[in-house]
């Protein structure tokens, strides 16, 4: 009876706090596209999740584009397949590698900032003033944060995926005298339209699921259900929202690839 | 609109409060005046932040109800909730200023929300704000770099950016030293003369209460003990608030067996 209970008030706590995410994310999405419109907060949080990323993104793109070509250099040679090399390179990074690798940066380096933020925030009664300061916090804090979210982790996956072509073609071409034209032929030839959209439907998937868990975790920690406060509620949100975003995007990555394929 | 007198700017009936299964506010009832400023004081606990979060309409009350300016609150939708938030200003007790704007940033902050003056008009009605609260020279700081003294003076002066009817303030004299509490004070008694605001005060600092306010009420383990002026509050008989004016813990009888029974029965 007790375990019954148990479970029916977990269950109950789940869909009470999944039912107020997705509020929470229906409002946020919908101040986007309410009036006033203003765009320099939203080029503000491009700034800080996109341009502040990039250097991490960059260097992270390169030496994983590396270490594929590596890799594929290895295994096809022991099938004398290595003109494939590029195709290889270009597919993986394209579909799987360039998405996922480039949101779990963008967690760490950005969903985990904006979450210890908006928790500060919430701790130290700052949403609470704006509130009263009839300031929508929606519209202040949310909205800005995921239309850059959504516009950057794209834009970010898309020069991680070059810079990591690049990277491969530095190891195939240069350093394995794989011929240019087979590498960058390969690709050309392998890459379908179908590939891109894959990639471009999961950046644009993974960069959602980011910024909301890590807002929605900071915004909502006072109603954390142990209870949240203080540096160590702060610390424990932060922990849980990069956690949790990362499963949520290595789980919603088998399932759009699933679907798409 | 409800039909009660104008006079009464803040109006709160029969308010129960709980968190969770814990009652906190029970049956509380309170009138404030336009013009008079009245403080809300107490011991830590006695229910004082959750009235303040009621009459802000930030926390839903289990049953009564808050008016302010003639609004119940519970009847309120978003839009006309913000619309009477306009004519409120707010104080924290740490200010609750953001971290990332300027002293001027934060303090012009509601008035480039919600008017559409020009930056220049906006810029003098903030510096006549923070000249008010002697803050002029420290308006490029930010918040990270003020003392507790001038944090609480720069969430003043957004709290009244909008020259609101009501201020509602938030332990003012909290963690700062007597002369700085009470220069806190006399800026409050200035904000009156100045604006003619109705002011209410939400603090445990005795030396602040009968320094500005013109009526107090007591609240203890969440009921109101006393509704009065300064001089009935001090004519009191009542043992919490003679303890509470002597700084005297609350008096709890001493049963030594039942205080054993306690340590033993807790869980270590």
């Amino acid at each position: 009876m007790n375990v019954a209970a148990a479970i029916a008030d977990r269950t109950a706590g789940f869909l009470e706090r999944l039912g107020r995410a997705g509020l929470f994310l229906a409002r946020g999405a919908w101040q986007i596209v309410a009036p006033p419109w203003r765009i320099y907060p939203i080029v503000k949080q491009i700034h800080f999740i996109g341009a502040r990323s990039l250097l991490v993104i960059v260097v992270a793109g390169t030496f994983v584009g590396m270490v594929v070509a590596l890799q594929f250099y290895d295994t096809l040679l022991r099938f004398g397949s290595v003109s494939l090399l590029g195709a290889a390179v270009g597919l993986s990074l394209m579909r799987e590698l360039g998405p996922v690798l480039t949101a779990l940066v963008v967690i760490g380096r950005a969903g985990s900032a904006i979450c210890a933020e908006i928790s500060i925030m919430r701790n130290e009664h700052q949403i609470d003033a704006l509130e009263c300061m009839a300031i929508d916090p929606y519209k202040h804090l949310i909205a800005p944060r995921l239309a850059a979210a959504i516009i950057s982790v794209p834009l970010l996956t898309l020069i991680f995926i070059t810079v990591g072509i690049a990277g491969g073609y530095f190891v195939g071409v240069i350093l394995f005298d794989v011929s240019p034209g087979a590498y960058l032929g390969g690709m050309h030839d392998s890459v379908i339209s179908r590939d891109f959209l894959m990639g471009g439907a999961k950046a644009l998937v993974f960069g959602l699921l980011m910024i909301w868990i890590a807002m929605a975790k900071g915004f909502f920690l006072h109603l954390e259900p142990e209870g949240a406060h203080g540096s160590e509620g702060v610390s424990r949100v932060t922990t849980d929202a990069v956690v949790l975003s990362s499963i949520a995007v290595l789980f919603s990555d088998y399932i759009l690839s699933a679907i798409i394929l | 609109m409800t039909a009660q007198s104008p006079q009464v700017v803040v109006d709160v009936r029969d308010l129960c409060s709980h968190y969770g299964d814990r009652q906190v506010l029970f049956d509380v009832n309170l009138q404030v005046h336009a013009g008079e400023i009245l403080a809300i004081m107490g011991h830590s606990g006695c229910g004082k932040t959750t009235l303040f979060r009621h009459m802000l309409g930030l926390k839903t009350a289990s049953s009564g109800q808050v008016s302010v300016l003639g609004r119940n609150l519970a009847g309120l939708n978003k839009t006309d909730l913000y619309a009477l938030r306009q004519r409120i200003g707010v104080a924290f007790q740490n200010g609750a200023l953001f971290s990332s704007l300027s002293v001027r940033e934060n303090v012009e902050l509601p008035l480039r929300e919600h008017t559409s003056l020009d930056g220049n008009t906006i810029r003098i009605m903030t510096r006549m704000k923070l000249d008010f609260m002697r803050l002029t020279e420290f308006e490029h700081l930010m918040p990270a770099q003020l003392s507790g003294g001038m944090l609480k003076r720069a969430g003043l002066a957004r709290a009244v950016i909008m020259d609101p009817q009501v201020l509602f303030f938030d332990e003012p004299s909290a963690g700062l030293d007597p002369v700085t509490s009470a220069e806190l004070d006399q800026l409050i008694l200035m904000l009156r003369k100045a604006m003619k605001m109705t002011i209410v005060i939400i603090t445990h600092e005795l030396q602040s209460v009968f320094a500005v306010a013109d009526r107090i009420m007591v609240l203890d383990a969440g009921r109101p003990i006393l509704i009065g002026t300064k001089e009935e509050v001090q004519a009191s008989t009542d043992r919490r608030i003679v303890n509470m004016l002597n700084r005297r813990p609350p008096d709890e009888a001493f049963d030594a067996d039942a205080y054993l029974e306690k340590l033993t029965r807790t869980r270590l």
